[in-house]
């Protein structure tokens, strides 16, 4: 345990404990809420807007909703939101600029170029228009976030292929005759993915930052589904009057957010990666 | 020659991720949602009114066909009308892009005026309780949302100290009774040029809380990159030699440290520009801030499809060009760039 | 006529592990127009000795001397006055030591400009004189580019022309062929010659290298751990060394050994510079050390001319 502290350091381990709170919350919501048919949704009209007491911890919202058990339940959608956005986009990434990187050429140039058109645009914007068109709902707001994150991936991926495919031992497995798919499959694949991985343990903050803001703008879960996002927005209308209708949520986001990004920061310190700054 | 080179390919690459740009908006805007002509034809349209809003709308001509004639409409400025207003969302632009791009200059300007000196500082005196505490804050502003830092600022700036105004963009009294005219529709230099320094205080106070919302984070990076651009250039060689030379300190400092970090200095505008732009949907909203924003945010609840796509292609035009003249910029401070 | 005199020249540096003495006691006599190597293995103290004439140590280091003149004046007291204006440093690293978003005749023009109160056109042609002097022709093109787009030897040239740029009569050249191929190396090695030959300059000739003494040096200095164990004129270092470590590091030399047989590579390692050291620095490597050697510095023997520090009479085996 304390060799454990020690590699990712003391913040670092802090900020594990505490996506691991969230994720325990996220997964037992029905049972660690205080009022779960609240946290699900069903409106509770004779208690509206009620402060925080011994009742309500974290007050009520404007439908008379337990805001605490609102909150458990929110982990679930910003849990996910914030991992899925990041698969996804790995997913569509990684192949891309596997690819782009192995062949070069007219392949390299044309993947290259799709990717420069996706990262023109200001991030959130685009996702903003796509979630739009796709309409309201979870799936379709992380779909449209993944949308305008993969670039970033294809890009890495492709610079750690051009290290890569420059290493003599993959130099030498193709002078072998060994098959291109399994030179990129067996040799490449494994040492490109590493630091990936790292930049997208370092993303999750950020994406459920963004879904988050989604969801504030009225593109991401339907009601009643809990959401961080939704939920200050639903109480910016009586902020900050009552402001625990907001801000319960709104730093729950923080939280999260703030705990992959240490978590993320620890673990590249480890892998000795470089950052990569951008909105 | 490089750089002769260099420039042309990003010209040309620029003109080739515009044409890309407004393809992907025209897909996105125009094919994938599923009925733009119910959406056209008003609430509870009539078959009729339906069939009428396609032709209109031009839905059954081949999509190739649509696209030439989306991105000619565009090029020329022509945006088409509101599904909402049926006013002429170009007319819209030229009121909402210049209060967004006042807001987004304005923050990128604090952005840099926060986060560069701090950044300087924490290099001068690294390891110092002020250099921790700018990593610290530079931390925080990455996990921060932008939607509820606004809010809290509102909540301590403008209803605890009651210092700084809640929203707006310029004082009822103000807009209402002697409206300012409106010339570039930035509020700070049309305030100068009529000559009202009250409207310009004014204007000046209401933009303060929206564009710190928005600075936080690009700070944060400034400071960062600046801190990384100074411990490396003041510990370079040619400092060294430089010194060994003769060359006073105050030559050394500003004729050849900051050419160094003038690079970094403009990476941080081109982030904090576009984090800006980015940021003001949210931004706008809570500050009711009368822009490009808060325009497509209003544009999503009612699915103005035309509105959302012409608001994100100009803005994205905008970071386009924005990007273009920082790169070009870059090769004329350090030569270097265009080699890459 | 000594140019240069420095005797028991110490430079301390405060570190978290404790003082490190970086340099323990030089002495250096050069004279006027002379070459001076000063050779020593990497981390023996070369550059710093370089740094003090410059008064470029690092912050908090302390610079102590029994003697420290340059041309009469006390350095201690000067070094900062007379760097860049009669003590000039050719550095190691050509590509490192230009500034990369300037242009060359920026760079020229900034050092002239420091020094001299004449008119950019005279300054500009002043460049291009000393430019060519340093074996660059077309001066006029070579100003208008920047240091990456040039070779290691023009950027090693035009360091030297910048440090000829501040007038200086003395320079620092500090492994200026480390950097270089080494045919490139031996033509800046003849420039060098030539420059000190023509305009009567004197130089300390910063290396780890015994070929770049045979090559260029008058007199030389062998450093070790902070000490400068052995001084005499460069022939009589290379061929007839009396300190241990001096014929030590000639054995060293890839053709010291006859063909076929191994190389006789120095046993052991410095001394840590954060250590203090009662007897000789060099017992724990020295082949011939006996009893003696262990308990005092040992004392200076020879002539004015050639002198070493040993305890052993006879010395050098």
């Amino acid at each position: 345990m304390s060799a454990f502290v020690r590699r990712l350091g003391f913040g670092g381990t802090l900020c594990l404990a505490l996506i691991v709170t969230f994720a325990l919350l996220a997964l037992f919501a029905p049972w660690l809420s205080p009022y779960p048919d609240q946290g699900m949704g069903t409106p509770n009209v004779i208690a509206k807007l009620k402060p925080p007491a011994a009742t309500f911890w974290l007050g009520t919202d404007h439908l008379g909703r337990d805001v605490l058990s609102r909150v458990i339940f929110g982990a679930r959608v910003s849990m996910s939101a914030g991992l899925l956005i990041v698969a996804f986009s790995l997913l569509i990434g990684l192949p891309v600029g596997l690819l782009a990187g192995y062949f070069g050429g007219w392949v390299d140039e044309a993947l290259m170029r799709i990717t420069d058109v996706f990262l023109a645009f200001p991030a959130l914007l685009l996702a903003v228009l796509l979630a739009a068109a796709l309409g309201p709902g979870l799936l379709n707001s992380i779909v449209a976030v993944a949308v305008t994150w993969w670039p970033w991936y294809a890009r890495m991926a492709r610079a750690e292929v051009l290290v890569l495919r420059g290493q003599p031992y993959v130099e030498a497995a193709s002078v072998m005759g060994v098959s291109q798919g399994r030179i990129l499959i067996r040799h490449i694949l494994p040492s490109a993915a590493r630091p990936l991985l790292v930049q997208a343990a370092l993303d999750v903050g950020p994406a459920l930052l963004t879904a988050s803001s989604l969801s504030f703008l009225g593109l991401g879960v339907l009601p009643p589904t809990a959401d961080w996002g939704k939920m200050v927005d639903e109480g910016r209308k009586f902020f900050p009057d009552r402001w625990w209708v907001s801000t319960a949520p709104g730093i729950a986001i923080f939280l999260l957010a703030l705990a992959f990004s240490v978590l993320g920061d620890a673990l590249r310190d480890r892998e000795g990666g470089k950052r990569r700054d951008a909105p | 020659m490089d750089l002769v080179r260099y420039t042309l390919r990003r010209v040309f690459l620029s003109v080739f991720v515009v044409v890309g740009v407004t393809f992907l908006v025209f897909v996105v805007a125009q094919v994938v949602p599923s009925d733009p002509a119910a959406l056209y034809a008003g609430p509870r349209p009539t078959a009729e009114q339906i069939a009428k809003a396609r032709v209109t709308l031009d839905l059954d001509a081949p999509l190739p066909q649509r696209f030439v004639r989306f991105a000619t409409a565009m090029g020329t400025g022509d945006f088409g009308v509101s599904y909402k207003s049926r006013r002429l969302i170009s007319q819209d632009l030229r009121v909402y892009l210049p209060a967004t791009l006042e807001l987004a200059s304005f923050s990128t300007f604090l952005a840099l005026l926060l986060g560069i000196p701090a950044g300087v500082i924490a290099a001068a005196r690294r390891g110092s309780w002020l250099d921790r505490l700018g990593s610290l804050g530079s931390i925080l502003s990455v996990a921060m949302p932008t939607f509820f830092f606004a809010m809290l600022l509102q909540l301590v700036f403008s209803q605890w100290l009651g210092i700084l105004p809640l929203a707006g963009r310029l004082s009822q009294q103000m807009s209402i009774s002697d409206p300012l005219p409106f010339l570039t529709g930035f509020n700070l230099i049309d305030a100068v040029t009529a000559g009202r320094p009250a409207v310009f205080l004014d204007a000046l106070a209401h933009l303060i809380l929206p564009a710190l919302t928005l600075a936080a984070y690009p700070a944060g990076i400034a400071m960062r990159l600046t801190r990384a651009a100074m411990i490396e250039i003041l510990a370079g060689r040619h400092i060294v030699a430089a010194r060994a030379l003769g060359l006073s300190a105050p030559r050394i400092l500003f004729g050849h440290a900051l050419p160094n970090a003038v690079g970094p200095a403009l990476t941080v505008i081109g982030l904090s520009f576009a984090y800006a732009l980015t940021g003001a949907v949210l931004v706008e909203i809570i500050f009711a801030w009368p822009g490009l924003g808060r325009y497509v945010s209003e544009a999503i609840l009612s699915k103005d499809f035309p509105v959302i796509a012409a608001a994100t292609l100009v803005v994205t035009l905008c970071y386009v060009m924005m990007n273009l003249v920082i790169d070009l910029t870059q090769t004329l401070v350090d030569p270097r760039v265009a080699l890459t | 006529m000594t140019h240069l005199d420095i005797q028991g020249l110490s430079v301390t540096i405060p570190s978290p592990a404790g003082p490190v003495q970086a340099v323990r006691s030089i002495d250096l006599c050069i004279a006027k127009g002379e070459i001076h190597g000063l050779i020593g293995e990497s981390g023996c103290g070369k550059t710093m000795i370089g740094m003090a004439l410059l008064g470029l140590t690092p912050a908090g280091a302390q610079v102590a001397a029994r003697v420290f003149k340059f041309d009469r004046i006390d350095l201690a007291t000067s070094a900062a006055a007379l760097r860049g204006k009669r003590i000039a440093l050719i550095s190691q690293d050509p590509a490192a030591a230009l500034n990369p978003v300037l242009t060359i005749g920026r760079q020229m023009d900034d050092v002239l400009l420091t020094h001299s109160q004449q008119r950019k056109k005279d300054r500009t042609a002043a460049a291009a004189a000393l430019l060519a002097a340093t074996g660059l022709p077309d001066a006029a093109k070579l100003m208008k580019r920047y240091p990456h787009q040039l070779s290691g030897g023009m950027q090693q040239r035009v360091v030297i022309a910048q440090a000829l740029a501040t007038g200086a009569d003395f320079l620092i050249a500090d492994e200026p062929t480390t950097a270089l191929d080494v045919t490139v190396g031996a033509q800046v090695l003849a420039l060098l010659r030539k420059l000190v030959a023509d305009r009567g300059l004197t130089v300390l000739m910063i290396t780890h290298d015994m070929d770049v003494v045979a090559a260029v040096c008058d007199r030389a200095t062998v450093l070790y751990a902070g000490l400068s164990v052995e001084t005499g004129p460069a022939s009589a270092i290379l061929t007839r060394p009396r300190h241990p470590y001096t014929s030590a590091l000639l054995a060293a030399l890839p053709d010291a050994a006859p063909h076929g047989q191994k190389l006789a590579a120095i046993e052991g390692q410095i001394p840590p510079s954060t250590e203090t050291i009662s007897g000789c620095a060099f017992e724990l490597r020295c082949p011939v050390a006996t009893a003696v050697c262990h308990g005092a510095p040992p004392p200076a023997r020879g002539s004015d001319d050639h002198h070493w520090l040993c305890h052993l009479a006879e010395g050098a085996p």
